[in-house]
């Protein structure tokens, strides 16, 4: 059977191929994506003090490490049995916001958007980051401004913009000075002009990608994200909650060791990646995603007034929840809209400078479970520790893990939507890539990658002879 | 495609087993990256859309370290293709984290994510994915390095620093600004 190999998929965080097979009239058959390469996070902490776990799980992702700290932090919390000060958990969710801020602003703005400003069957060589400095400087800019927005963020509070060591088990390790306040505190109109410009801008480019919203893993799936009493948007504190494709609940108040009865893990032959599902109805049947379009259906009220606004225009695209993942970008700008405003109500708040951030404690528990909305989604830190206080047994599943069965979905809808006959063109397998971009897979989280093979897409006949080949 | 009358410098950027905090961190230069669109050519990077990893790069930093056999594979061709090959971070100065891995037998390494901490469909990926070596190396222990630049990430400052004198042909000195962790 002929098979199209598209490698590697590129503008995303890690190294994944796609392999398009095709019958004989050149129809497309089976789409796959594929994950190459582990980092074994799970065992290399074996026998490692808990402690250290925060620090260590960081270098998961450096993306997203303060998700991994806060995550891991958590579930170290969860060991030492404590409840953190006030101030602590609040300082921790502008650590969670501005995390989620940074790494939506990386997504949108250097990832993804070459694909909207440029197009895409643009030039592969102009369609990056670079080729927006030189054609749309303004936006490269902002973009720019934006990511720094959040990583100075991080770096006021955490004294470091990648793999902070300010998070700990107990709260954090030293609390917020006045004038770190105040200078984030003046920077945050300009971060809510930029988001508001750039969802503006995304708004009026929708129509232009009718094909795109109609293809890009468009269909009814259940939803998972964390949920609170208020119904609010909530990234930080909650429970698990599952939903229906018609905004009903299906599973509800899912704490702690719970997700072992809701999660399953299904092993893939040909990815690192595993691809989780909902336990009680099974693989197939058991299909959910998680991230921002998830947290945005879940939610009743983002909370926060601006935010609130978009978010209703938002759900006026269907009538229940918002299916198309094209959808996942628009979700994100509505996300930092949300982070920021929120940011600013919790740094305007007399506690935040509060003196006590942090608990003693030596384990209490022998087992303890982290649970957080990361930017892409729900992150779960599992460990269970020896009567030392060492790591004998450690589980995470990522935000990236959760959707690989809609990935994989969206790339085989897509695949069928624009790849017709014998002939490959750039555009139609650039869109067969940018359906992952939407998810904003992070793969040095998930298992790790690299980005460097040639991007050689082959197309194979049946008896293995090239029909047609692109080199880029 | 237009030319410059000074043609730029050829820069590529790689990340094998790192966490890509160390490319973040190249970020982290925040505007500055305007000012280096101007003097640099990104031939090659995870952020744009690869090409074949070209020949005649003038410099490559390379994030983590080596732990597949596709890693080795590329370090080598990076090395055949780079004048000057810079180590970027930790990992792929002294492998760091991933080498972590390397005191247990790789079989238990695998066990571990595919058997332990799954429910069904218990297996190796053995198709289509690249194989694991069994130990994690730093970067120079396969090829030569001519540039360490030492952190868990390096600060952006370091990068941009260590990048700008490249470019003026000036050999780096980062001995008192850089150290391991950091
Ligand atoms: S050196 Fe640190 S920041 Fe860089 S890739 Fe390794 S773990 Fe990540």
């Amino acid at each position: 059977m002929p098979t199209i190999i598209i490698d590697p998929v590129t503008r995303i965080e890690g190294h994944s191929k796609i392999t398009i097979r095709l019958d004989d009239e050149g129809q497309v058959q089976d789409a796959r994506f594929h994950v190459t390469q582990v980092r074994g996070f799970e065992k290399l902490c074996e026998g490692r003090p808990f402690t250290e776990m925060p620090a260590l799980m960081a270098r998961i992702c450096g993306i997203c490490p303060t998700s991994h700290l806060l995550a891991s932090s958590k579930a170290c919390d969860d060991i030492m049995a404590v409840r953190i000060p006030e101030t602590a958990e609040k300082l921790r969710r502008i650590m969670n916001l501005a995390q989620i801020t940074q790494s939506h602003a990386l997504s949108f703005f250097y990832l993804s958007s070459p694909d909207f400003l440029l197009g895409m069957d643009a030039d592969p060589e102009e369609r990056n980051i670079m080729g927006m400095v030189r054609k749309y400087p303004q936006m490269a800019r902002d973009g720019i401004k934006l990511r720094q927005f959040g990583q100075r963020v991080l770096e006021m509070l955490g004294g470091k913009r990648v793999h902070p060591g300010w998070i700990v088990p107990g709260g954090v390790s030293h609390p917020l000075q006045a004038a770190q306040r105040d200078a984030i505190l003046a920077e945050i109109p300009e971060a809510i002009r930029i988001t508001r410009a750039a969802l503006q801008w995304f708004k009026g480019q929708i129509e232009n990608f009718r094909a795109e919203v109609r293809s890009f893993a468009n269909f009814p799936s259940m939803f998972l994200a964390m949920a609170n009493d208020t119904n609010e948007f909530s990234a930080y504190n909650g429970w698990l909650r599952f939903i229906d494709a018609n905004l009903n609940i299906v599973a509800d108040h899912i704490t702690g060791t719970d997700y072992l009865n809701y999660i399953g893990e299904s092993c893939n032959d040909d990815s690192y990646l595993k691809s989780t599902y909902y336990k009680p109805f099974g693989l197939k049947d058991g299909v959910y995603r998680v991230g921002p379009l998830a947290r945005l259906n879940m939610c009743q009220n983002a909370g926060t007034p601006q935010a609130d606004e978009e978010l209703a225009e938002f759900r006026e695209l269907e009538r229940h929840s918002v299916l198309s993942s094209f959808y996942y970008h628009y979700a994100r700008l509505i996300e930092i809209l949300f982070s920021v405003e929120r940011m600013q109500t919790l740094l305007h708040d007399p506690e935040i400078l509060g003196q006590n951030v942090r608990a003693h404690a030596t384990p209490n528990q022998y087992e303890g479970v982290g649970i957080l909305e990361a930017p892409r989604g729900t992150l779960i830190h599992h460990y269970r520790i020896d009567q030392n206080g060492l790591i004998e047994s450690a589980n995470m599943i990522i935000a990236t893990g959760h959707n690989n069965l809609a990935i994989n979905h969206g790339v085989l809808q897509v695949a069928r939507q624009f790849i017709k006959g014998k002939k490959l063109e750039q555009g139609m397998l650039n869109r067969v890539e940018a359906v992952v971009r939407a998810f904003d897979p992070c793969l040095s989280c998930s298992t790790h990658a690299a980005g460097m093979m040639p991007l050689d897409i082959q197309l194979l006949d049946a008896d293995g002879s090239m029909v047609d080949r692109l080199l880029r | 495609m237009t030319k410059a009358k000074n043609p730029k410098a050829r820069v590529a950027t790689v990340w094998l087993d790192g966490c890509s905090g160390c490319h973040m961190s190249l970020l982290d230069i925040d505007e500055r990256i305007i000012l280096l669109e101007e003097k640099i050519d990104l031939v090659y990077s995870p952020l744009v859309d690869a090409k074949d990893f070209p020949e005649n790069v003038d410099v490559t930093l390379v994030e983590g370290s080596i732990s597949s056999v596709e890693d080795l594979h590329k370090i080598k061709l990076i090395r055949k293709n780079t004048r000057v090959l810079i180590a970027l971070g930790d990992c792929a100065v002294t492998g760091n984290i991933p080498s972590m891995r390397t005191v247990f037998p790789l079989s238990e390494v695998m066990d571990r994510v595919y058997d332990e901490n799954a429910d069904i469909n218990k297996q190796l990926p053995t198709k289509i994915v690249p194989a694991l070596l069994e130990r994690v190396m730093p970067l120079h222990e396969v090829v030569d390095v001519d540039v360490f630049i030492p952190g868990c990430p390096p600060s952006a400052d370091n990068i941009f620093l260590a990048v700008s004198e490249l470019l003026e042909g000036r050999v780096p000195n980062l001995t008192q600004t850089t150290r391991f962790g950091a």
